[in-house]
């Protein structure tokens, strides 16, 4: 274990990012999370139930699926995909929601809330709270309910309650605002299922350790049938948490290179992304101090991008830490890559992945253009794009505005 | 003349009454109407004010302060502006405080934010978001200005918890009085009452008691328990429900005057 790339397993801070920037009034609730939490991972009846939902309902282990047409696009070097689209509810977001929604139980709370952008990590919210009998509140920005009505509709098909929240910016920052003032004010029964690797400790360790399978999996995967490391895992980063699930396999191996992508918008310079290491500093948001995008009075700054799950102003303490230290790098991909990554992999493969990991395989292209036709690169195909179909078709001109209205 | 926390608390005292405690956000509805507003509350009679400096992320508020707080920003105010409306009220006999979430300090720089502050003639600062475990050079920075550093306190903090924040606070110590986020509640439950005695049990410090106290007859009752009694949701409603900034200012004059009257103890 590497000195400069390793932290102990509990630890709620990295370097000076994450600790908890929260009402005195949640600081109960997060220290009883922190000791359920610590207490069900080593607890072998715990850990048989979570093992038994990831095999017999998510279906797990995911693929591994080597990408040969499309590492045509990659400089030619060997691509694989991890398969989390092929998870039930189409993304990697189950595996940290039905950890936590056992947690739930085993804290005797009746409700969970959760915040969603692109509406992946509500719809897995609604999937568990259905299967586990638990009452389900969701907030999601009223832009993004507009952007993924699809998935609104997935929530309350699943009987989950959707609050369309109209402060602010209307997307997932605002989002996170209305869960956590519904979490000050419910605490006592309510536990908040917090979608992703930032927040106040111990958030970050917790999502991070259920989506910890991602990295274990393919890192296996890839041993076994290629006899070797990948030089690159890459990943999507919006608050990161399929980036750290995957990262996590990895980060003690000095010579893989870990890789993150975030939304670049409509480029660096227009103002118009969500890229917290390209545009953003450190500062203290949401519960964690991490790299935010902020003004220089410490207000936030709008974020954007055309993926409404990487449209979010901060980011995981961890990914702020790995990116101090340099163990990993992270680069903006702006829309126009996204969506050519998004087509050239549809079209190359026959898989459609969600515009969020769109970000990542077209860091895939630019990385193994750099590597060359040696390298093996593994990248996290996070959620799958039947959300996102809409948006694509709207940005490609497939289909003309009386045909879209009638969709 | 710059009145300090304890200085405020001892003139009500003397008065036989708790301290009333009025927030406002900073430029809200514009930086001259704030000073212009808060001047009146003092006028008619509040002890001390929390100047509330307007956040793009206010998660422990409700919507009536969340609104002022847009309206603050979309106005442009920022966190100077906040120090120049306590340095613009620094020569009432109020105690002036800021109130502030902590990205909006860190971002200031807090040892320069203390230090400002102090010049501005202000008496402390409430940070609603940050916990004594994150708060210990926030509270040496606040120290060296003699500067009151105010925590919050929770109906769900447990004995060491309370111990902790009744430890790290000077000036005094915010008894949030429920659990939930800033607003106008019909009643204030028991709660506020026991949290109040659970904090009596291990801390001299005045406890001042917040969250969802807005009438007179709530001030009364609160006031029979605790050192300080906050309001802050129902002044805003009130300049939002006013025609015009007169009006505001007659209307948040009124309800500062019957919040002291109230605030004698039987």
């Amino acid at each position: 274990m590497g000195g400069m790339t390793s932290q102990p397993a509990v630890s709620d801070k990295f370097g000076d990012y994450g600790g908890r920037f929260v009402p005195e009034a949640l600081m109960h609730a997060l220290d009883e999370l922190a000791a359920e939490f610590d207490a069900a991972i080593n607890d072998p009846g715990y850990v048989a139930t979570l093992n038994d939902l990831m095999v017999n309902y998510v279906g797990r282990p995911s693929p591994l699926t080597e990408a040969r047409r499309f590492a045509a696009q990659c400089g030619g070097a060997t691509v694989l995909l991890k398969r989390e689209d092929l998870n039930h509810t189409g993304s990697h977001k189950i595996n940290n929601v039905l950890g936590q929604l056992l947690l739930t139980k085993r804290m005797g709370k009746k409700r969970v809330i959760a915040e969603t952008g692109a509406g992946q990590h509500g719809v897995a919210t609604a999937t568990a709270a259905a299967l586990m009998g638990i009452e389900c509140t969701v907030y999601m920005g009223e832009e993004d309910t507009r952007r993924q009505a699809l998935n609104v509709a997935r929530m309350k098909i699943l009987g989950a309650e959707v609050v369309a929240v109209t402060a602010g910016t209307r997307t997932l920052k605002d989002a996170i605002n209305e869960a956590m003032r519904d979490w000050v004010t419910n605490v006592d029964d309510t536990h908040y299922v917090l979608g992703t690797v930032t927040g106040p400790a111990p958030f970050p360790r917790v999502v991070r350790h259920f989506q910890s399978i991602i990295g274990q999996e393919a890192r296996e995967q890839v041993l076994r049938r290629y006899e070797r490391l990948p030089d690159a895992v890459l990943a999507c980063v919006g608050g990161g948490s399929n980036a750290m699930g995957l990262f996590s396999g990895f980060v003690d191996d000095p010579d893989v290179q870990l890789y993150g992508f975030e939304a670049g918008g409509r480029g660096i310079a227009s103002g118009e992304h969500s890229a917290r290491f390209s545009g953003g500093t450190p500062g203290v948001l949401h519960g964690a101090r991490t790299y935010i995008l902020q003004d220089e009075f410490g207000q936030t700054r709008p974020s954007y991008s055309i993926s409404a799950g990487l449209d979010y102003p901060g980011v995981g303490p961890e990914h702020a830490w790995l990116h101090d230290t340099g163990r990993a790098n992270y680069e903006p991909i702006n829309d126009e890559e996204a969506m050519t990554a998004f087509r050239l992999l549809s079209r190359t493969e026959g898989i459609i992945p969600a515009i969020e990991t769109a970000h990542g395989i077209a860091g895939a292209m630019r990385v193994g253009q750099r590597l060359g036709p040696d390298a093996v690169l593994l990248v996290n195909l996070s959620g799958r794009g039947d959300k996102d179909v809409d948006t694509a078709a709207a940005y490609f001109g497939l289909i003309d505005d009386a045909a879209a209205a009638e969709l | 003349m710059t009145v300090s926390v304890a200085e405020a608390f001892q003139a009500a005292r003397g008065e036989g009454r708790a301290a009333i405690i009025a927030y406002l956000p900073a430029g809200f509805p514009d930086r001259a109407s704030s000073i212009r507003l808060i001047r009146a509350m003092i006028d008619a009679g509040v002890d001390m004010v929390e100047v509330g400096v307007p956040y793009s992320d206010p998660v422990m508020d409700g919507p009536v302060i969340c609104r002022a707080a847009e309206i603050a920003l979309e106005a442009g105010a920022t966190t100077a502006d906040a120090l120049e409306v306590v340095r613009a009220c620094s020569d009432t006999p109020a105690a002036m405080l800021t109130m502030s979430y902590w990205n909006l300090i860190e971002a200031y720089g807090p040892e320069r934010f203390a230090a400002d502050l102090a010049a501005a003639g202000g008496a402390g600062t409430i940070t609603p978001d940050l916990t004594p475990e994150e708060g210990q050079q926030w509270i040496a920075d606040s120290d060296s200005k003699q500067l009151a550093h105010v925590f919050l306190a929770a109906p769900s903090s447990g004995d060491s918890r309370l111990q902790l924040v009744a430890d790290s606070s000077a000036g005094f110590v915010y008894a949030a009085s429920l659990m939930g986020v800033t607003g106008v509640r019909s009643a204030v439950g028991g709660t506020a009452e026991e949290l109040v005695s659970r904090l009596r049990q291990v801390t001299d410090t005045p406890v001042a008691v917040g969250l969802g106290v807005s009438t007179a007859k709530q001030a009364s009752e609160v006031a029979a328990f605790a050192d300080g009694v906050i309001v802050g949701s129902a002044f805003v409603k009130r300049i939002l429900e006013a025609p015009d900034i007169d009006a505001a200012e007659g209307s948040v004059a009124e309800l500062a005057g019957e919040l002291v009257a109230a605030s004698h103890r039987q």
